[in-house]
């Protein structure tokens, strides 16, 4: 087996992939779907958003590992932050996964399992779709995010 | 460079006979088999998506644009007629592959999706009214449900859908009892990119004809995978891509019965479509060249025939022996592998694998066999009524073509071992 498919599905990311965490709906605050047309992959992202900040997070869906793994470490990271601090979130992450091969990761934590996509630029729109969909929920806006 | 050709290499074997293939000498055709991606051999197992080109047809194309370009139908002057010849006797290798009654009936386009909206805006926009029906099936790819769709929403008409059995096969019963009074068209896939399936055109078209409802025939999955005859099968429509038989991209076939292509309305207009033009009135050429405006993709056309001249001197039945050989070992292989799915057991079925792996989702499935050098397709294939009737949102697909061999199962077998392991 390749270094990059090891980098790719790390320990973290199969292991979020199997047991997904904040796998449920929320019953109060606002949803997004994020939807992949190309390879039909589908998460639904729930926020609920008090004074600014993030109270609880939670997400449904199908996707590949590196779609359920990032929605999965995402709702661990975002919980708690404004969703200004969401936003940076986001885009750290999505540089993290674009950015050259040998960038440093060391701030993002657990999230930086996901750099190992790098290698794999078809597979960006993956790891970021449930990123897309907080975004759009925290945003207030019911549209369906399509990562085309 | 390599220019062994099987055709030469091949030993003469009579027409019909189920020789095995000389694979060899056939991957020796193919300069792209011979590509290391990720430091090891390519296996190139998504030809349902496209063929790799043999080295005839490469350098066909080159000695249009070297030797022969020019505009075709037009010109007085020498190369002109070399080049309409080379695009007018391509039409002629169509024709005679298909088993058309005459070249007249066959339209380059530009694949089987324009040939299916070719025949939507003509046929369909000229016969389908308010309340009328057209009918599709279950396991069409969007290209052959899209424009029909549309066309019903602007028409008023009603799409109707023939159902499919859990083995992947069309329910003749249900289709024959979809056809009424109000049908104006049937359009249907000859052989399933997802399933496999080879379904009884024949058949549909009879029973369709009974009525007077004509019948248009994806051939996409079919062209290079099996002897195509027109004829035999009674369509009004046949429709190819060239690129999904070891042809230029860019280049596909409409066969279209003289009695339907006469009949029909101009497709786009323009230049080369018309008999004459006066700002008062035009008159258009007859058929085929009523629908092909504008300067037709003449090296495509050349090169598709240098494909079908290739295909024809190692057989299509030889090629469909060794491809259903080729997919039972697969099959087999692929089912072995514990917590597989497959998807499409019509007892009629060509060389397309698709499948679900427990705990894996196909696009890791994809990406994991990439890196393995294994090139399968990974998703809904174009075809997500279908996906919603198998209840998944994606397969993985291995797909097969006359230069696949055992050692390429065996490479998709070991990918998709490594697959689980990753995941297990």
């Amino acid at each position: 087996m390749t270094s990059d498919l090891q980098a790719l599905y790390r320990d973290v990311i199969v292991d979020h992939n199997r047991q997904p965490r904040n796998f449920r709906r929320l019953a109060a605050g606002r949803k997004a779907e994020g939807f992949n047309p190309l390879c039909g992959d589908r998460l639904t992202v729930y926020v609920q958003i008090e004074n600014g900040a993030i109270r609880d997070v939670g997400f449904q869906g199908l996707g590949c590992a590196i779609a359920t793994a990032s929605a999965s470490l995402m709702t661990e990271h975002i919980k708690g932050k404004t969703v200004a601090d969401a936003d940076a979130l986001f885009e750290r992450v999505q540089r993290m996964v674009t950015e050259a091969l040998d960038a440093p990761v060391d701030d993002l934590g657990a999230l930086s399992a996901l750099a190992g996509v790098r290698r794999f630029p078809v597979r960006v729109k993956c790891a970021m779709l449930a990123w897309h969909a907080m975004r759009a929920a925290a945003a207030a806006s019911d549209e369906v995010v399509t990562t085309e | 460079m390599m220019r062994n050709v099987a055709m030469i290499d091949a030993p003469p074997v009579a027409a019909g006979s189920a020789a095995p293939l000389d694979l060899t000498a056939i991957r020796r055709d193919f300069p792209m088999l011979r590509q290391q991606v990720h430091g090891t051999r390519l296996v190139y197992l998504d030809n349902a998506s496209t063929t790799q080109k043999p080295q005839t047809v490469i350098d066909r194309v080159a000695r249009f644009y070297l030797e022969e370009n020019a505009n075709v139908h037009r010109g007085v002057h020498w190369l002109s007629e070399r080049a309409t010849e080379a695009y007018e006797g391509a039409r002629t290798t169509v024709a005679r592959f298909l088993n058309a009654r005459t070249p007249q009936e066959i339209v380059f386009v530009r694949g089987t999706t324009e040939a299916v909206n070719l025949v939507v805006a003509t046929y369909g926009r000229s016969h389908v009214g308010r309340d009328d029906e057209v009918v599709i099936s279950a396991m069409e790819h969007h290209s052959n449900i899209v424009p029909w769709q549309i066309l019903c929403e602007q028409a008023g008409a009603r799409l109707k859908v023939i159902p499919t059995t859990d083995a992947g096969e069309l329910d003749l019963d249900a289709y024959a009892s979809l056809l009424g009074d109000r049908t104006r068209i049937v359009s249907v896939v000859h052989v399933s990119n997802v399933l496999g399936t080879v379904n009884p055109v024949g058949e549909v078209v009879r029973l369709a004809h009974r009525r007077g409802i004509p019948v248009f025939v994806d051939g996409a999955q079919a062209a290079a995978h099996m002897p195509i005859d027109v004829q035999a099968i009674g369509c009004d429509f046949y429709a190819c891509s060239g690129h999904k038989m070891f042809g230029p991209t860019g280049i596909g076939v409409l066969y279209g019965t003289s009695d339907r292509l006469e009949s029909m309305p101009p497709y786009q207009s323009g230049g080369d479509m018309i008999r004459s033009v006066t700002f008062e009135r035009t008159s258009y050429a007859s058929a085929p060249h009523r629908f092909e405006a504008g300067t037709p993709h003449i090296a495509g056309a050349v090169g598709l025939a240098a494909a079908i001249d290739y295909l024809d001197a190692i057989g299509l039945e030889r090629i469909a022996a060794h491809e259903h050989d080729l997919l039972g070992a697969a099959t087999d292989a692929v089912a072995r592998i514990p917590g597989v799915r497959l998807f499409g057991t019509a007892a009629d079925k060509a060389g397309v694998l698709s499948f679900v792996l427990e705990g894996v989702h196909p696009h890791d499935i994809g990406t994991i066999l990439d890196r393995e050098g294994v090139a399968i397709r990974a998703g809904h294939h174009c075809c997500q009524p279908l996906m919603d009737r198998l209840g998944v949102p994606a397969t993985a697909r291995a797909s097969l073509a006359l230069y696949n061999t055992r050692a390429d199962i065996d490479r998709l077998s070991a990918a998709l071992q490594t697959a689980r392991g990753l995941f297990a």
